[in-house]
């Protein structure tokens, strides 16, 4: 690749260097090379790497896993913010039971979400020993990481990572000599935003189209091949080997003051903003801290709106940068904390534009399963390209309110609908005005001359 | 299932080594339909899409239906169906990208290759569509040709990024 080409290449990298992160205060992001190498095998255990695996196999029963990631509330990173050992202890186990599957969500599809690259890029052992220890405690013998299509770097990254595990002994026959067996494969995808959604994953893994699948029964119970499978996000498993290693107080302390969640978050910022990036800082960080580190709006524009943590969430206003970003406090001001990255608008960015750019994202992602979904999306994207051409009917804005209320949570099959509703009804909320101005209230020519009754 | 070397139907022939790592992508699973994906994306990295008499050679392969197998290749976007050129270009038109100015990046690579998405360019080049979100969101506007991420990409950058392409 030429010099011009490498300097338009893009590259993860987390926007704090070694002398900010520290082993009790970054348990994601302290092992990381500044350069943003990737650690092998060898790096990683020259920094405690799989040390819980060592201990926790030999010392813990799977059920002390599970309290102790129930303990520490370990929030699921993914976006739906579900108490990842709440989950564990509803996976289906016992005499007769077969063992299944754990599996990692590396589908990262949401629009404003780059996190999850950066640990699979740079420490994919930490994804590999999270995965172990999940798989212990919910008594799967074999893990699937299922990585979106379009991160090649990342599959490198894992793949080297699995083969030396593998050759170490950290995966396969007797882990470290625990007598527990589990291996994993990467399994990659081919593009569909809808493969994020659990049951969808599933489908997909197995070698169908991504159709969500009802529940119950929830994947605990019956999930991949009919086998209770467990699928928890990338973030949250690496959060699992610190968990295990130094214990639920330590994992609530992270926050301290700022959250009733424990950990940290890796949080970022994209948009016309001066530095954006990825941080991993204390969960429940107000919005403010992260966009100071972002370097706030660039010259000569103002924040007008900012979404918490992807597409899929709730506009929220300047002001709501005070609160802390945890999953309450934002659910409470109306959006979802979500994955937890910014995307930030300025005042010189049109709503409209970008809920019409938004919903033709939902619109042509949607997998077509059910009606709401797939005819009621390119519904909204028509009455909004409508208005941001100027050229809206009078009814349009209560249609796309009522539109935003059908596809909203529980009238659909899966979360997709609700996701494209969320930001849409909290634009409508913020900024109707902007939307009214779309509205062409001077006759045109389909009103100018109406037909006679009696004569249609 | 055991034959040693090609798979051949209506006309189409699975490579040896493509079959090899086919089984051993199906391995990994409890059914053969867990491989079709990973099949499809095998083919087509030979051939640079997946021709429609590809689909029951598959499905011969992994003994299932062809009809499974159609079903998913005309669901999964990074599937192509289609022939495409050389190199794909995947242009990134979710939020992030679209708020750093995607429309221009669109724009110039419309103008530059006098072709729309989902064309292919007449010299049989390149081909441009567009994907979700990238995760590349931090240097929005960003795309990827081939194998490659890129960004931010602005329209000056248009003329370096294609040279490395031929």
């Amino acid at each position: 690749m030429t010099d011009a080409l490498q300097r338009l290449r893009y590259r993860c990298q987390l926007h704090q260097s070694a002398g900010e992160r520290r082993e009790d205060t970054h348990p994601l992001t302290w092992r990381l090379h500044d350069d943003g190498t990737p650690l092998d095998l060898a790096d990683y255990r020259a920094r405690d790497g799989y040390a819980a695996v060592e201990t926790v196999l030999r010392q813990q029963s799977p059920d002390d896993v599970i309290d102790t990631m129930k303990a520490a509330n370990v929030r699921g990173r993914g976006g739906a913010g579900f108490s990842a050992g709440v989950k564990w202890s509803l996976t289906l186990r016992g005499d007769g039971v077969p063992r299944g599957y754990i599996v990692c969500n590396a589908d990262e599809m949401e629009p404003g979400t780059f996190k999850d690259r950066l640990l699979m890029e740079q420490i994919p052992h930490l994804l590999i020993e999270g995965m172990i220890l999940a798989a212990y405690a919910n008594h799967a013998r074999y893990g699937y990481i299922f990585l979106r299509g379009e991160y090649n770097e990342a599959a490198k990254s894992i793949n080297r990572a699995l083969a030396e595990a593998r050759d170490a002994g950290w995966l396969g026959a007797d882990v470290a000599g625990s007598g527990f067996d589990f291996d994993i494969a990467l399994h990659t995808g081919a593009g569909r935003y809808i493969c994020g959604e659990e049951t969808a994953l599933i489908n997909s893994l197995e070698g169908h189209r991504a159709n969500p699948r009802a529940k119950p029964p929830f994947p605990g119970q019956s999930g991949a091949w009919g086998k209770p499978t467990v699928v928890n996000n990338v973030e949250t498993l690496c959060n699992v080997p610190a968990v295990m290693r130094h214990g639920a107080d330590w994992y609530q302390g992270l926050s301290g003051h700022l959250s009733d969640d424990g950990g940290t978050k890796l949080y970022g910022v994209s948009g016309r903003v001066n530095r954006p990036g990825l941080w991993e800082l204390p969960i429940g960080t107000p919005g403010t801290e992260v966009m100071e580190r972002a370097g706030g709006v660039v010259d000569g524009q103002h924040l007008k709106a900012w979404l918490p943590g992807g597409g899929s969430t709730g506009f929220l206003l300047p002001e709501h940068l005070e609160l802390g970003l945890d999953f309450d406090t934002i659910g409470q001001a109306g959006s979802r904390m979500g994955t937890g990255l910014l995307t930030v608008v300025t005042d010189q960015q049109s709503i409209v534009s970008l809920m019409r750019n938004l919903e033709q994202f939902f619109a042509r992602e949607s997998c077509g399963w059910c009606t709401p979904c797939r005819d009621g999306l390119p519904w909204t994207v028509r009455l909004l390209q409508a208005l941001e051409r100027g050229e809206g009917e009078r009814g349009d804005l209560e249609m796309l309110d009522k539109l935003a209320d059908d596809l909203g949570p529980g009238k659909t099959f899966c979360a997709h609908a609700p996701g494209a509703a969320m930001p849409l009804a909290s634009a409508l909320q913020y900024f109707r005005h902007e939307f009214e101005q779309g509205v062409r209230y001077e006759p045109g020519p389909a009103h100018a001359d109406p037909i006679p009754v009696g004569e249609a | 299932m055991e034959p040693t070397t090609t798979i051949a139907r209506d006309g189409f022939a699975i490579e040896p080594t493509d079959r090899d790592a086919i089984l051993r992508e199906r391995a990994h699973y409890e059914q053969p339909q867990a491989a079709c994906i990973e099949a499809l994306k095998i083919i087509q990295r030979r051939h640079g899409w997946v021709p429609d008499n590809a689909i029951p050679a598959i499905a011969d392969l992994l003994g299932i239906a062809p009809a499974a197998v159609e079903g998913v290749a005309t669901f999964y976007s990074l599937i192509f169906r289609q022939p495409v050129g050389r190199h794909v270009i995947l242009l990134c038109d979710s939020s992030s990208c679209f708020l750093t100015d995607y429309e221009g990046l669109r724009d110039a690579f419309i103008e530059r290759l006098g072709i729309g998405f989902g064309q292919t360019t007449g010299d049989g080049r390149f081909t441009l569509l567009p994907v979700c979100c990238l995760g590349a969101c931090d240097r929005g506007p960003a795309l990827m040709i081939d194998d490659d991420t890129f960004g931010p990409v602005g329209p000056g950058d248009l003329d370096q990024l294609l040279e490395g392409y031929p």
